[in-house]
């Protein structure tokens, strides 16, 4: 796959309105059964923010969703995009208006990858040129060559690629909401977890109002600014940020449904950057050894002084004792690995440590520059105390039952 | 095929007396093709064509209909799959009483046998459509009738025709029997004198050729306006 140049995807920055959504007392119930599939369900998603909908199956979390582009219409209540009704329009102008990307992607297998992606700009008489520069401009934005791309079908494309297609065309005409039902959900597990970086990545750039329906609270908390968890019967148990979801579920279901394991995917939650490391004694060769000594002299104990090359990047682990004498270069080193990035998310980076059966690794930023040393230590602290730099509380003021 | 190598070879021997001996006569043949044999073949293509045009016409309404309002499929089913197991030459002689002999009668008959096959063809093309295509074209906008032409009915377009090619082929047979209608067609040729064998041969040849080439056409269009499944399987 061809990475996008970086002139054509600052266009996409360009765009991002985004609209907040709030649905209110909303009801949903099927004739002939006794319990409503959504119950009152009222909740507020700021703009450009993502509002991950899950719980078990036949929670109503899909139908809550469908309910936003009427798919599926509403019994009682309403829904507000930016302070419209939904029922102001047509279903159908309506639903241009929202991006819609659902599990089993539904491409047209007739129409080419360009076609596809152009079905709302068409419905909305866009002429030819800014539809095929908008083709162009999307494939880019989701990581694929629009040379290569454009003229094919989606038989020809594997899963994942299929799914970038999907979400391609959800955002075709910029829309302020989009809405998502399990998109990632069909593709294997390694793939998927890209796909969902990528999102995310995306989102960074475009800012929009996203509706995202999972059962896997693991996605939700990977992927939401806010999650609504839903109990059977479409009531909504709890909702929150992701930290506030793991630190203080509401009640026990939440706590169920959560995991045992909260404490662990909290790590899920914070990124390297967000917490404090060791510092490190980063040794250049040709330092004198009172240059060395002062360095090692400030650094945190237990951790040995770490070999780097002329721009910060490490090369190897020195031994303290072995570094006496003449100028630092020579001595003998050990190899380092894993080197954890700074942006990685705690989790990943103790599955690093783990799997290379070390204590500590050095961290570097997005230039390869040494920043410190992570250790087992530092994420068992972390792991004691509440987490900071997450947001939590406040934001469950917006959750109105 | 023996009998007629025979006759092949009567001709050769004895020559003029090739018509006289009722035998397979290619000389006789393309002499008086255009007086024999023309008239009959052009009847017969318009005997295939318009019964053909008509049906599909009338059994795209009735699928139409059937497909928004699912309850119509059985009742649909039912009665043209009871034209469908008519015999042939049944129908074309019962007919006469109201439609009298000529071509209306038998296009009007020839139309009803084409009507089951279009009628499943169209249906089975439209319920075979991904359910998942239908919700995402659905959630992006489209109307029902946007649905129907830009969606559905494209992807129904590989079932649409081979019903096409079925109903062509059929009918080109069955457009022999439209004689019994006084249609006309082929099948007058072959009756006229069902001993002469340059005649059944020839009206034969025409048939089958007439349906070889009607439905290499169909294939070449089919090929033309469905490149996404030429797409699909040279992956």
């Amino acid at each position: 796959m061809n990475a996008p140049k970086p002139a054509q995807k600052s266009t996409a920055r360009a765009e991002g309105k985004a609209a907040t959504l709030e649905l209110r007392n909303v009801t949903k119930r099927y004739p002939g059964q006794d319990r409503a599939a959504i119950e009152n369900l009222s909740l507020t998603v700021p703009a450009g923010e993502i509002c991950v909908l899950v719980g078990p199956s036949g929670c109503g979390k899909t139908t809550a969703m469908r309910m936003v582009n009427r798919m599926i219409d509403l019994t009682e209540g309403d829904i507000l995009l930016d302070g419209k009704s939904v029922t102001d329009r047509t279903p159908f102008e309506l639903r241009r208006e929202i991006g819609y990307a659902i599990q089993q992607i539904g491409l047209f297998p007739h129409q080419t990858i360009g076609g596809n992606i152009a079905t709302v700009p068409k419905l909305l008489g866009w002429d030819r040129a800014r539809i095929r520069a908008r083709i162009d401009e999307l494939l880019e934005l989701v990581q694929l060559d629009p040379d290569e791309m454009r003229d094919r079908y989606p038989a020809q494309l594997s899963g994942g690629q299929r799914q970038r297609i999907g979400v391609a065309r959800a955002l075709a005409a910029d829309p302020p909401l989009m809405l998502m039902d399990e998109p990632f959900g069909a593709i294997d597990p390694i793939n998927r977890d890209r796909l969902q970086n990528e999102f995310l990545r995306l989102q960074r750039d475009i800012r929009k109002t996203v509706v995202f329906v999972t059962h896997d609270i693991d996605e939700a908390i990977k992927m939401g600014d806010r999650i609504a968890v839903l109990k059977v019967g479409g009531k909504l148990a709890q909702y929150a940020t992701p930290a506030e979801l793991l630190m203080s579920p509401a009640d026990d279901f939440v706590k169920d449904f959560v995991g045992a394991d909260r404490a662990l995917k909290r790590l899920a939650l914070q990124r390297v950057e967000d917490i404090s490391l060791w510092s490190v004694a980063a040794l250049e060769e040709g330092d004198s050894i009172e240059e060395a000594r002062r360095k090692m002299a400030a650094a945190d104990v237990g951790v040995p002084p770490l070999l780097v090359d002329g721009d910060g990047r490490p090369l190897g682990w020195l031994d303290a004792r072995r570094v006496t004498e003449g100028r630092v270069g020579g001595q003998p080193r050990t190899k380092v690995e894993p080197i954890v990035d700074i942006q990685d998310v705690l989790r990943d980076a103790l599955a690093e440590l783990l799997e290379a059966e070390t204590q500590y690794a050095p961290v570097v930023d997005p230039g390869g520059r040494v920043v410190g040393v992570l250790s087992i230590e530092i994420i068992a602290e972390t792991l004691q105390q509440d987490p900071e730099g997450v947001a939590t509380g406040a934001d469950s003021a917006l959750a109105q039952t | 095929m023996i009998d007629l190598l025979a006759q092949v070879q009567t001709r050769q021997r004895t020559g003029e007396s090739c018509v006289a001996e009722d035998g397979f006569c290619p000389d006789y043949i393309v002499a008086n093709f255009s007086d024999r044999y023309l008239g009959p073949f052009l009847e017969h293509i318009v005997l295939t064509l318009v019964p053909v045009a008509i049906g599909f016409a009338v059994a795209f309404g009735l699928a139409l209909l059937a497909h928004r309002r699912g309850w119509l499929v059985g009742p649909f089913d039912g009665m043209t799959g009871f034209f469908y197991t008519i015999p042939s030459i049944a129908l074309f002689i019962l007919l006469l009483p109201f439609t009298g002999r000529g071509l209306v009668t038998g296009i009007f008959a020839l139309v009803l046998y084409t009507l089951y096959i279009f009628f499943r063809n169209f249906l089975t093309g439209l319920q075979n459509v991904p359910p998942e295509t239908k919700d995402a074209a659905r959630g992006v906008g489209l109307t029902e009738r946007q649905l129907l032409w830009r969606v559905e009915l494209p992807l129904a377009v590989p079932e649409i025709l081979a019903g096409l090619r079925i109903a062509t082929t059929t009918t080109v047979g069955l457009a022999a029997l439209a004689v019994f209608a006084g249609a006309g067609g082929l099948g007058t040729v072959i009756l006229r004198d069902t001993s002469f064998k340059s005649d059944v041969v020839t009206a034969s040849a025409l048939c089958i050729g007439l349906a070889v080439v009607l439905d290499l056409l169909i294939l070449a269009l089919q090929r033309a306006i469905t490149p996404w499944r030429r797409a699909a399987h040279g992956r």
